[in-house]
């Protein structure tokens, strides 16, 4: 009884930090805008929709990889996942929730996009450096 | 003896907690985390320590068994001390950082003898059944410890990005291995994956406390409430 007890506890905590820690690194990316030629190139330009998430995730693998970036896309990863979860699920039953699974969804695009950013701007300085050596 | 698999866990996981105290220092933030900043060097000596008594006396000796055990439980205390460092961290402003160690030293005696009682009305009255029951009982008060302070951090509106970094990641951290013990109770029989499992969750606090330092400044901040709904 008490190990059914401490796991219910456990997975229900675990799933409210997991859901804070990615929205807290997402929320550290709302603020900075996307330069004009990122906005083109992934289509956004101010709201991003959840539509948008997996394409530019697949723009992101053509960039060189920045070893900072790689486990906070694979945390947002997951949550998009679970996002995604929720909405085939209890999105059925609850359909209140859709719009905040969309909005958030929407966010993980975003994410993404700045990451994307930051990749572009780590292959011209690895472009730079290997031009002025 | 461990495998490959095993190994590379083990190797990547000691790095990274090297990684952890490189960065704080770097970072000019050693002090300021300084219960953190133990914590991961206990955790570094600790598996070389564990490698150093497993390559001499073997994986199946009382040496490494003891040793393994007395370390585990060691180093969940030390956890549990970096925790209450950041509840110092969060209170700091409230001056209740006296307050704050004398209730967690009380908690850690009474999650101590707690254990000791459980082992004591048992017929097996092994130290090392003691010590295992005492981490596992230190991980789920932890686990607590570490939802109360993260109430804390959203009615007190804590905005240090660090800090909120370190308790979501921490908390992801306890819940695991609190869910971890609770399915090796309920499912004994399938030990060999809760055996695999803990290596591969002590990874991931030393990557989040990596990042929260090598990707946030000191004074970095976010609001609280945009973890709730996030304007853009």
């Amino acid at each position: 009884m008490m190990p059914t007890i401490i796991l219910v506890v456990s997975l229900a905590a675990l799933l409210q930090f997991f859901v804070s820690y990615c929205r807290s690194l997402i929320a550290a990316t709302v603020k900075q805008p996307l330069s004009p030629e990122v906005q083109d190139v992934t289509g956004i330009s101010r709201a991003a929709s959840g539509e948008d998430f997996l394409r530019v995730v697949q723009l992101l693998q053509l960039c060189p990889a920045r070893p900072q970036d790689r486990g906070e896309i694979r945390a947002v990863d997951a949550y998009f996942r679970l996002l995604n979860f929720l909405r085939s699920s209890l999105g059925k039953i609850v359909p209140s929730l859709l719009p905040w699974t969309e909005v958030e969804r929407g966010h993980c695009a975003y994410f993404a996009a700045v990451t994307l950013e930051r990749r572009i701007a780590f292959s011209r300085d690895l472009f730079a450096q290997q031009m002025n050596t | 003896m461990p495998g490959p698999f095993e190994y590379s866990i083990w190797i990547i996981c000691t790095l990274l907690e090297l990684g952890v105290v490189v960065c704080a220092l770097a970072r000019h933030s050693f002090r300021r985390y300084f219960t953190l900043n133990l914590y991961m060097t206990a955790s570094f000596v600790t598996s070389v320590g564990r490698y150093a008594v497993l390559a001499r006396n073997g994986l199946t000796s009382d040496e490494y068994t003891y040793f393994y055990y007395y370390s585990d439980a060691i180093l969940t205390i030390c956890l549990y001390f970096a925790l209450m460092g950041l509840y110092s961290i969060v209170f700091e402003e409230l001056g209740a950082g006296t307050y704050v160690r004398a209730f967690s030293m009380l908690l850690l005696a009474g999650t101590a003898l707690f254990s000791y009682g459980v082992i004591h009305q048992s017929e097996n009255r092994m130290v090392t059944h003691y010590v295992v029951e005492m981490s596992q009982n230190l991980y789920f008060v932890g686990l607590v410890l570490t939802y109360v302070l993260w109430g804390a951090v959203l009615k007190l509106r804590e905005t240090r990005a660090r800090v909120i970094q370190f308790v979501l990641s921490l908390g992801v951290y306890f819940s695991l291995y609190a869910a971890n013990y609770a399915l090796g109770n309920i499912y004994p029989n399938l030990g060999y994956i809760w055996m695999y499992l803990p290596p591969l969750i002590s990874t991931l606090l030393p990557i989040a406390w990596c990042y929260a330092f090598l990707r946030f400044t000191e004074d970095a901040r976010l609001a609280p409430a945009r973890l709730a709904v996030i304007p853009r």
